[in-house]
């Protein structure tokens, strides 16, 4: 049997993020992945590193958003010296265009509830009106009023940066055991032993990072991930000359030239099959918008199954019946990656996390215990 | 000279080029390939306008088929 210092269960963007702390940390780690047939969201994303939009009624979420946006120029940069792989990070800010002047109303309200919230740590924001925005966004549609605008915004290449963590983690020593499903689990304080199809691997700390997986697994470990599935739908254009500057919530442009359009909501259990309507929905938002993208052609489309705690919320833990056992579950994996790499990662190398995480505890969804 | 109703593909092949364009990764060549539009190697600028998928487009007398240089250019004013 195998003995490491830690096992991370999913090798997705939060569990590969977690695995190169840790090896960056000096523990001797296995990273263990699933294979094709899981439900992977980390290639089902669409590469923001978001903070406008996040924690809204939840400062400590806003928090935790910001502190890891705030950290992503310096992974990024890490990142591409140790592996020379660029993830392709950009940090103009960023705008969430408002359609009719009542959603530019709701969308100020709910910036200045931010900003209130926000308490000392402040939430830097402009709306922007419709004059001012047809000067920063080319070929503008009629139909906008105008925008939200922060400096905190970006975004990112998520499949590079997925690459660039597995590489990173590679070089550094980390095992990486893939087609390896957990058969089976025996859990004690500082002690787990992982089945795999046909062998047992051990160490005193583990952590579930296997995104829709983690609610079937967390019951192995005193823990509990009521993670659901929502699907989401993209289409992506041929790759043209740049021409947006930055990103907007449902629309951001590669490096490569592609434009990405978004976004759909969609609670469908575990089906992955596009939908017309919806993407009609998404393509008509986008031609209201900016009308110039009717030239473009579609090349492809696909739909993908992103992770929901129950409120939105991360939901993060240690296992109070069986310490050693950690979690981590979110829905904005490309975002959170800055925290999960250089703040995440170091309280579990510690073994113990921070006060601040405490309100990410899944304790929360017991009314019993909250009350 | 090709039939009525053929590809661009089809007359850039016939008129004897082993290839039309040069990937952006590594610059090694590439010729039409599928002739029915799913593995975009055989993208030229037709006609002043560049990422055609050139084994889909009915070629006509005076078209303009050349190795794309560039990006597809948007106008965003238009």
């Amino acid at each position: 049997m195998e003995h490491y210092d830690a096992i991370v269960i999913g090798g997705g963007l939060v569990g590969s993020a977690i695995a190169y702390g840790l090896v960056r940390a000096r523990l001797r780690v296995a990273l263990l992945d699933e294979g094709d047939v899981a439900f992977r969201a980390s290639r089902g994303n669409f590469g923001l590193v978001w903070v406008q939009s996040k924690g809204d009624g939840a400062p400590h979420y806003q928090r935790w958003t910001r502190l890891s946006a705030d950290e992503w120029p310096a992974l990024a940069a890490e990142l591409e010296a140790k592996t020379g792989i660029a993830v392709g990070h950009e940090r103009p800010g960023g705008v969430h265009l408002c359609l009719g002047e009542a959603e530019l109303e709701a969308r100020h309200a709910m910036m200045e509830r931010m900003r209130v919230q926000s308490g000392n740590l402040g939430f830097d924001y402009r709306m922007v009106d419709r004059r001012e925005l047809t000067d920063m966004l080319p070929g503008l549609g009629p139909a906008v009023s105008g925008a939200s605008w922060t400096p905190y915004d970006g975004h990112a290449n998520p499949l590079n940066l997925l690459y660039a963590l597995h590489q990173g983690f590679a070089e550094n020593g980390g095992r990486y055991l893939p087609n390896s499903t957990v058969t089976d689990a025996v859990a004690a304080p500082s002690d787990f032993r992982i089945q795999l199809a046909d062998s047992e691997i051990s160490a005193p700390k583990v952590v579930l990072a296997a995104g829709l997986g983690n609610a079937e697994l967390a019951r192995h470990f005193g823990l509990s991930a009521p993670v659901r599935p929502l699907k989401g739908q993209i289409l992506v254009t041929e790759r043209a000359r740049q021409v947006l500057p930055m990103p907007i919530t449902t629309i951001r442009q590669t490096v490569e030239g592609s434009i990405m359009l978004g976004d759909s909501q969609e609670d469908a259990g575990f089906d992955t099959s596009q939908s017309p309507a919806v993407m009609q929905t998404i393509a008509r938002r986008a031609l209201l918008s900016f009308p110039w993208l009717r030239d473009l052609q579609i090349v492809r489309a696909w739909a993908a199954l992103r992770v929901m705690p129950p409120d939105g919320l991360p939901i993060y833990d240690q296992s109070e019946r069986f310490p050693g056992a950690f979690t981590a579950n979110c829905h904005s994996g490309v975002t959170l990656a800055g925290a999960h790499v250089n703040l995440f990662a170091p309280m579990i190398a510690v073994g113990e996390l921070e006060p601040a995480l405490e309100l990410f505890s899944a304790k929360r969804f017991d009314v019993s215990v909250a009350a | 000279m090709v039939p009525a109703g053929a590809s661009a593909a089809a007359a850039v092949l016939s008129a004897g080029f082993n290839s039309i364009r040069a990937t952006p990764v590594d610059g090694s060549e590439r010729a039409p390939y599928c002739m029915m539009g799913v593995c975009f190697d055989c993208l030229a600028e037709i006609d002043g306008v560049a990422n055609r998928q050139s084994c889909m487009i009915e070629v006509r007398p005076g078209m303009r088929i050349g190795r794309q240089m560039r990006p597809r250019m948007i106008d965003p004013q238009a």
